[in-house]
């Protein structure tokens, strides 16, 4: 009935391991050093541990074996184990890589504004690195439980990140906003899962899989359909896809703007990740309801991204409805469930991630007299006071809306041609007129920063070397994309198929 | 036939207490409408033959989680009133989500996938009747179940750590102990030997 404990069953979640350790040792050195120069230490040691794991990954994606699992339970009719709680394959490994450049990026932004809030703890940076390890067990988990575990485990270090300005009122409200709608799509994923559990009798991926085929065979079934749209519910509040976005703007706006930052990518990159094995791994058979759902959810989420962007006057705001625009294209490219579409989602994921937190990066970097530039008004006549920083604006917000040659034009090219090859034309069509809008808020930016009225307070842009550093190589990404494009498209090629790959198994 | 008498008891008073929670004017009955709820859902528990789980649903929800609610209710000053503006407006939204989501879930058990032949075809694992539920949950919690096992363990701790930062603030002019710079004091700093004239006050 037990499995042998053996070292090569757990290898596969080295980098996991030792994330989770480092993070119990940094929970240490916090407590343990002075107050003054906690944070300052626990900062650099959590940069070394998240580059020792990114290193941990990659040299997984060197070995032989494309596919391996580990924590194995029970035992299946062959005598083997009947499951696996864990699966590290290219998929997860590109996913997991993405996620942590993100943290990383994420905390070097944060430090400086952490400090001008007077914010900055030392447990900011163990929640981001809690967080980052939730969002690699999502993408790895081979199982209902693990990837239940691993949501939470996201989920509750943001619900306290949304809220660390707890001096802030609209940082507690974003917080306890967060949190209350997180927990209604935590308890409608548990009933989804109790569902698939009450007629598959198992929670391993592959179990799943294999009983939904068979009984797809004899027609649709209603009780599966009910499970499939209660996950896929969840997964989208994590989205934030329509007409599950209502918290995203006010949560963006409200979050303390390095959390902002880390949210906008990672979490978005993990549930992205999550959604694409559970539609090709258990759910594969069920191909034919789920394609409707997300249809449907990725027209009426770039419908909304795009519309309700225009009216917006903060920046913050315009960038979390911006993103909800994002998923929407995203889920486009979902359509299908081809391997070229899992594709697409990747470079989208990849491209959105570095170009969004370029953008909040830089309005970290911004200040008029110790305040940070928020609404549109702001940066009028940012062209003039700092030339450098508002063209590199103008390029992040370019490449937003698509404009060719910038990475932002790519993305979308891909997850297009994705669904006109998946035999969805017209939605490829819809999508491009939708991304016409973007384009309009976008411009509306860029024209307060070149042609209004100059603001008379002049901007402030001291800032560590180390943070305007990131933000231009952010910007240099985004605008020289084309140069990154090969291995890029060759390791999200591997990635994705290697994700098709592993419902074989 | 007891066993099923037993059910639609426990059944139909928990859905009575669980509307109660929601209706009830009073927040205080409103707490014990959801320990009532508890107590009926650990006895369809019991019913369904996982006593631990009823046992469990009993001392941490009720013994902790709903006194826990009681105090947090009794000790802070919340306008309820307030609280329900805006019911009547919201109500047929509400109401509209609700009815779909139970001609749902109707449909979903109408569907026959949960009738008793299918289950027991394809429950993977059965549930053991020469075992009590704690000795098979202990088999295979710290062994098979080690990894989600940990993973709550992490949560848990995230728990800790967000309640401390979110509340934990240092206030000014409250005396701490030091516990260092109580045991380094010397007599030397502490005690003063003064000559007291007779007839005389020390000031």
């Amino acid at each position: 009935m037990l499995t042998e404990f053996s070292m090569s069953n757990i290898l596969p979640a080295l980098p996991e391991i030792f994330l989770a350790g480092s993070i119990l040792a940094l929970l240490l050195v916090g407590v343990f050093s002075a107050k003054e120069n906690a944070s300052r230490s626990v900062l650099g040691l959590s940069l070394v541990s998240l580059v020792v794991t990114l290193l941990l990954i990659l040299s997984g994606s060197l070995s032989s074996h494309h596919i391996e699992f580990a924590f194995p339970y029970g035992q299946g009719l062959d005598g083997g184990p009947a499951g696996f709680f864990f699966i590290s394959d290219l998929f997860s490994i590109y996913a997991k890589s993405l996620i942590l450049l993100v943290a990383i990026i994420a905390i070097i932004l944060s430090e400086d504004v952490l400090n001008r809030l007077r914010i900055n703890k030392f447990e900011f940076y163990i929640l981001v690195l809690v967080s980052v390890l939730g969002m690699m067990v999502m993408v790895s988990s081979h199982h209902l439980l693990t990837m239940y575990m691993g949501l939470e485990l996201m989920s509750f270090s943001l619900y306290v990140l949304v809220s660390f300005w707890r001096d802030n009122n609209k940082s507690s409200e974003a917080g306890l906003k967060y949190f209350v709608l997180g927990s209604l799509a935590s308890g409608l994923l548990l009933f989804g899962l109790s569902y698939i559990y009450g007629v598959v009798g198992d929670l391993s991926f592959t179990a799943i899989g294999d009983v939904i085929s068979d009984i797809q065979m004899d027609g649709q079934n209603v009780t599966l359909v009910v499970a499939l749209v209660l996950v896929m519910t969840a997964l989208a509040f994590k989205l934030s896809a329509v007409p599950f976005h209502m918290w995203t703007p006010d949560v963006y706006q409200g979050a303390p703007t390095p959390v902002t930052t880390f949210m906008a990518a990672g979490p978005k990159v993990a549930a992205f990740a999550l959604l694409m094995r559970l539609l090709t791994e258990p759910f594969a058979a069920m191909a034919a309801d789920w394609t409707q759902v997300i249809i449907a959810l990725s027209i009426l989420t770039m419908a909304v991204g795009s519309y309700m962007a225009i009216v917006q006057t903060n920046l913050k705001r315009l960038l979390a409805y911006s993103s909800i625009g994002h998923v929407g294209f995203m889920l486009v490219g979902l359509v299908g469930g081809t391997a070229q579409g899992v594709q697409s989602v990747l470079m989208y994921l990849t491209i959105y991630s570095l170009m969004t937190m370029g953008a909040f990066g830089l309005l970290m970097l911004l200040r008029r007299k110790d305040i940070y530039l928020e609404t549109i008004d702001d940066v009028a006549g940012l062209s003039e006071q700092a030339p450098a920083y508002a063209f590199m604006l103008m390029l992040l917000m370019f490449s937003i809306a698509g404009i060719p040659p910038l990475a932002g034009f790519f993305a979308k090219f891909y997850v297009f041609s994705a669904a006109v090859a998946a035999g969805y034309s017209w939605l490829a069509i819809l999508a491009v007129l939708f991304s016409v809008i973007v384009a309009y808020y976008v411009l509306r930016v860029v024209r307060s920063m070149y042609f209004d009225k100059m603001v008379s307070v002049s901007v402030d842009l001291s800032a560590p070397l180390l943070m305007r550093g990131v933000v231009v190589g952010l910007v240099i990404f985004v605008a020289g994309y084309i140069f990154a494009m090969q291995p890029l498209d060759e390791f999200t090629y591997r990635a994705a198929e290697s994700l098709l790959l592993a419902k074989n198994f | 036939m007891f066993p099923d008498l037993m059910f639609y008891v426990f059944a139909s008073v928990m859905l009575i207490a669980a509307l109660g929670v929601v209706t009830a004017k009073n927040p205080i009955f409103s707490v014990l409408f959801l320990i009532l709820t508890f107590l009926n859902c650990s006895g369809l528990f019991i019913l369904m033959g996982a006593e631990f789980l009823g046992l469990m649903l009993v001392l941490v929800y009720v013994g902790a989680i709903a006194v826990m609610f009681l105090f947090v209710l009794m000790t802070i000053d919340i306008d309820f009133a307030m609280l329900k503006e805006g019911y009547a407006s919201y109500m047929p939204v509400g109401v509209l989500t609700g009815v779909v989501l139970l001609v749902e879930l109707i449909l979903a058990v109408k569907s026959g996938l949960f009738s008793s032949d299918h289950l027991i075809t394809q429950t993977a694992m059965p549930i053991p009747t020469d075992t009590q539920n704690i000795t098979a949950i202990g088999q295979v919690l710290f062994t098979d179940y080690l990894a989600p096992f940990q993973l709550a363990g992490m949560v848990l701790l995230v728990a800790m750590i967000g309640a401390i930062v979110l509340t934990f603030r240092r206030r000014e002019g409250v005396k701490r102990q030091n516990i260092t710079e109580q045991v380094l004091r010397t007599r030397k700093e502490a005690v003063e030997l003064k000559k007291v004239k007779s007839g005389q006050g020390l000031v």
